[in-house]
């Protein structure tokens, strides 16, 4: 392996610019005559609105417009979409409300769009968005997720009675009845997942721009994917042809979902941009980002697991229902459908799984994906109750795992996933290792003796990365194939350009894809750049989620650099007089095979171009294109350890150690896998120890508003992590990797709270396990001992 | 408008600015200092940390006319020319960030750790004295290991 090659860690190229504070931004970037949007939000968590009066605000000093719902209406714009129809249980498509980018008759949740005012400066339009006055009609509102299909709860879209944007099931209904009636044990669990607020650091942002000379739209914008977000606009919401809409993501300050849709203010960032022949600047707040980025999460299940006397696992039973929020957002109906009940056999031999998801309508945020998406919610599902069954049934948690482990490949489950390789026992046994499980005995001693109660837990995962092969995502109902798109230019000198569809937003892709081309092609990686994040130089891509970027993005990569290798053997063969079959490529250079005649690739991309002297029937230059669409998912799974060490004092709960071990695959970064295991595991503990959005139940306002209500996990919630990789290569695609950017937030939750309550020696405690949360369960726990 | 003069990054400078400018107003908007960014509205996450006379400050917590007259270092200030800072480098090296966007703000704050601290700080006070920044991105391990090894690297 040399310095730079595939497996080494090298330090990353776009650091150089963001240490020095060169990033750019969407808010870095100013455009000449440029105006300032901000939007007035509903107050309510649901009303009537009566009548808008835009006369105040449309006449205060600097303002340039104000805009409606009835005027969006009135232009013909759209709605937003969720592109991804799921069907009831008696077949029939979802029942899906209407969202207008302005509210137009009712506003449904506290922050719903209601006006949009743009001035001369920021302070010009935020003093008119108070101006605006809104005639209110206030309903009723219902925020919890168990209560939206009360029958008293109010209706909040007329095109889904009683709040239910769908009831799905997957799985073989009878079979699990059946295997629960014949089992010698059931483990049973109420569960919440709780609502999440991604909070990437960077808020949203958006400048539109117009051209009348050209006709062409161009928006700067805080996206995942840049391509989609045109898609959508253009063909859904008919703001402009694609072709005449230029949509840049420039850098972006992480995203962990919340990037990936569609909203509505870079939508009217665009269409109002035409109407007033300015650009047009928009930047979230904090305050306005908790209260408007789709949100994460949001279950209620109620789960079950059949075993025998020997602990061998039968069937699985589970119930959840899923809060959409108040409007579907771009893929929230997938998430705790196809990726969610998809992942619920686990790491494990389960003969049948039956899973009833029913999705609501409530007065809240949409909730979309967040990092992780439907894994985390199903990982904590099985790993809570594996974990708990082990409990009940006296069993090393260790050893009920081991006895139900999948160990033959391909598996199929029983909810339509093909797993197509791995080892957990391997995994397993490298974290005990790591952890040194061993001793723990001697900790949790060690602990008491300081007065402190110590807990470990374990979490042994599985997820399915790589969304996704086109026709399988298709027939469950996604409006969009998931392949991924790369070209890679040789210039003639012989540096590299590869564009990417991919968006890297803190994942590193500039470091990566460059590290991966340029040891494909044997040259230095100075010589190759990245190009992502606009459509005007990138033909198309789906962008970046679900730990698809290496998995797909960079297989299209490799296709492409093939496509290259092709064409330049064929070049060399003719300059070097031989046959192709003869020519050898390898350290970037091409030879006759038993000769010292070779040529460097710089030498043939220069010939290709200069192409004075090409074979018969082969074009001048050297680029090459290349759509890949993925086989199947791929399937990162491993171990993680925690333990924890609470304070029954104060209720407050310490990571003591953290052991991961994980299979991604084949690694072309460990440095940067390492960060993305480390990022994700934070976020995996904010969501157990700290984090939690709440809505007020009778008044629908978010009471964890900003981050003095809303508990971001910081340097000291968390504890240094250990980390170690195994490796079964991925089968499906050309590089054999599979995906690391949310394992750690989908293994981690079950993690931390199998060692909370392992040290409570409780049944369950709700997440976030704050130290209030704690306290009182170790109060109530003491009381019923002492009844 | 007031007019407001002080020192960024050993320049002297002067705008004319309405009295509630913030101090990363005035770095962003008036000076196009862009490296200094913001992420929250409550003084909580510390995206905007910059020097104030020498000490590390939410640059979203001051107004510009407080800083009349001080000297002022942002990121953009911290590198000798093409050698960057050890606290940069630290980061590089040490894979310290992301998607960069709470960077500026970390290292400036980093810089002000190890100025109070020295070079042998050890990881628990690392952590603590981070409690003014937020990280969404690297989960701290990498930032913690920066921050000592730059430390190290600044008390040599
Ligand atoms: S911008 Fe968040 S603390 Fe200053
Ligand atoms: S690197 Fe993204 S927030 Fe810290």
């Amino acid at each position: 392996m040399s310095e730079s090659g595939i497996g080494a860690p090298v330090r990353r190229t776009e650091d150089q610019r963001f240490v020095t504070g060169n990033g750019r931004y969407t808010d870095d970037i100013n455009v000449a005559h440029q105006t300032y949007a901000s939007f007035v939000l509903s107050p309510h968590a649901h009303a009537k609105i009566k009548s808008i009066d835009t006369k105040a605000a449309a006449a205060a000093p600097g303002v340039v417009a104000v805009f409606t719902g009835q005027d969006v209406a009135d232009a013909g714009i759209g709605g937003l979409i969720c592109g991804w129809t799921i069907h009831n249980k008696d077949g029939s498509p979802m029942q899906a409300g209407g969202h207008p980018a302005l509210a137009l008759d009712r506003v449904r949740y506290v922050g719903d769009h209601v006006a949009m005012v743009i001035a001369e400066t920021l302070a010009q339009a935020r003093a008119a968005a108070e101006l605006v006055a809104v005639d209110y009609d206030i309903l009723d509102s219902v925020v919890v997720t168990g209560k939206a299909k009360d029958k008293d709860a109010p209706q909040i879209h007329d095109e889904a009675p009683g709040n239910s944007v769908y009831d799905w099931a997957i799985g073989d209904k009878d079979a699990v009845d059946a295997a629960f009636k014949a089992a010698d044990h059931v483990t049973s669990l109420d569960l919440v997942n709780n609502r999440l607020v991604p909070n990437p650091m960077e808020p949203r942002a958006a400048i539109g721009d117009f051209d009348p000379g050209t006709g062409g739209y161009t928006l700067h914008t805080t996206s995942q994917n840049p391509h989609v977000a045109r898609l959508i606009m253009s063909a859904f919401l008919g703001l402009a042809p694609e072709h005449k809409l230029r949509v840049i993501a420039p850098d972006v300050g992480g995203g962990f979902g919340s990037k990936i849709f569609v909203y509505a203010e870079e939508t009217l960032c665009v269409w109002a941009a035409g109407k007033i022949a300015r650009p047009i600047k928009w930047t979230s707040s904090r305050a306005d980002a908790f209260l408007n980025d789709a949100h994460g999460r949001d279950h209620e299940t109620m789960a079950e697991l059949a075993l025998d006397k020997d602990g061998k696992m039968l069937a699985m039973r589970v119930k959840t229902v899923a809060n959409l929020g108040a409007y579907l957002s771009t893929f929230s109906s997938a998430v705790p459908t196809y990726l969610y009940a998809t992942l619920l056999s686990g790491q494990y031999n389960l003969p049948s799984i039956y899973c009833e998801v029913d999705a609501v309508y409530t007065n809240t945020a949409p909730v979309d994906a967040y990092r992780g998406a439907g894994r985390p919610e199903a990982c904590y599902v099985v790993e809570r109750l594996v974990e708990t069954a082990a409990r009940e049934l006296n069993l090393d948690p260790i050893e009920l795992r081991r006895r139900n482990f999948i160990a033959e490949f391909p598996h199929e489950t029983p909810v339509i996933m093909t797993y197509d390789t791995g080892d957990f026992g391997a995994s397993l046994d490298k974290a005990l290792e790591l952890g040194d499980y061993a001793d723990f005995g001697k900790r949790k001693a060690a602990s008491e003796s300081g007065g402190k109660l110590r807990g470990i837990g374990f979490s042994t995962y599985i997820e399915a990365c790589g969304i996704a092969p086109s026709a399988a995502v298709g027939s469950l109902g996604a409006g969009v194939g998931l392949w991924e798109s790369a070209e890679v230019r040789v210039n003639p000198t012989g540096n590299v350009e590869v564009l990417t569809g991919s968006h890297s937003h803190g994942q590193g892709h500039e470091t990566t894809f460059a590290q991966f081309t340029a040891a494909r092609l044997g040259i230095p990686m100075d010589q190759v750049s990245v190009v992502h994040g606009d459509t005007d130089k990138v033909q198309f891509g789906m962008g970046t989620y679900g730990s698809r970027s290496g998995a797909v993005g960079m297989s299209a990569i490799s296709k492409a650099v093939d496509k290259v290798i092709a064409k330049a053997t064929k070049v060399a063969a003719h300059l070097l007089e031989a046959s192709e079959g003869d020519i050898e490529f390898e350290n970037g250079s091409f030879s006759v095979k038993g000769t010292d005649k070779s040529l460097a690739f710089g030498e043939v991309s220069l010939a290709a171009y200069v192409a004075h002297n090409m074979p018969e029937g082969v074009e001048p230059g050297l680029k090459e294109g290349a759509f890949y669409d993925p086989a199947n998912f791929t399937f990162p799974a491993g171990c993680h350890i925690c333990e924890v060490e609470i304070d029954p004092e104060t209720g407050t709960t310490e990571i003591a150690s953290w052991v991961a071990v994980d299979d991604f695959g084949t690694i072309i970064n460990p440095m940067i896998v390492e960060g993305q295991v480390h990022g994700g595991i934070a976020q995996g503990v904010g969501q157990a120890l700290t984090e939690g959005a709440v809505y007020d139940a009778d008044t629908g306002q978010l009471l964890t508003g900003s981050f003095m209500d809303y508990c971001m996990p910081r340097a000291d919630d968390l504890p240094s992590f250990t980390l170690g990789f195994t490796e079964t290569v991925c089968p499906s695609n050309p590089i054999g990797v599979k995906g690391c950017g949310e394992a750690g937030a989908i293994a981690a939750p079950a993690a931390v709270i199998n060692a909370v309550t392992d040290a409570l020696n409780i049944k369950d405690i709700a997440m976030p396990a704050s130290p209030a949360t704690v306290w009182q369960a170790i109060q109530s726990s003491t009381k019923q001992a002492a009844e | 408008m007031p007019t407001v003069s002080m020192t960024v990054n050993g320049k002297s400078v002067s705008g004319e600015v309405p009295a509630n400018t913030l101090l990363v107003e005035f770095l962003r908007e008036t000076l196009g200092l862009t490296g200094t960014h913001v992420g929250c509205d409550t003084s909580q996450c510390g995206a905007c940390v910059v020097h104030v006379d020498g000490k590390a400050a939410k640059s979203c917590t001051r107004l510009a006319v407080q800083c009349e007259g001080a000297e002022v270092a942002t990121i953009e200030g911290l590198a000798n020319g093409a050698d960057l800072h050890p606290m940069q480098e630290a980061f590089r090296e040490n894979h310290g960030l992301q998607c960069g966007f709470c960077t500026p703000g970390m290292i400036m704050a980093a810089v002000d750790i190890a100025n109070r601290h020295g070079g042998k700080v050890d990881e628990e006070t690392i952590r603590h004295e981070l409690d003014g920044n937020i990280c969404r991105c690297t989960g701290y391990h990498n930032i913690v290991t920066a921050i000592a090894a730059g430390a190290a690297a600044m008390g040599k």
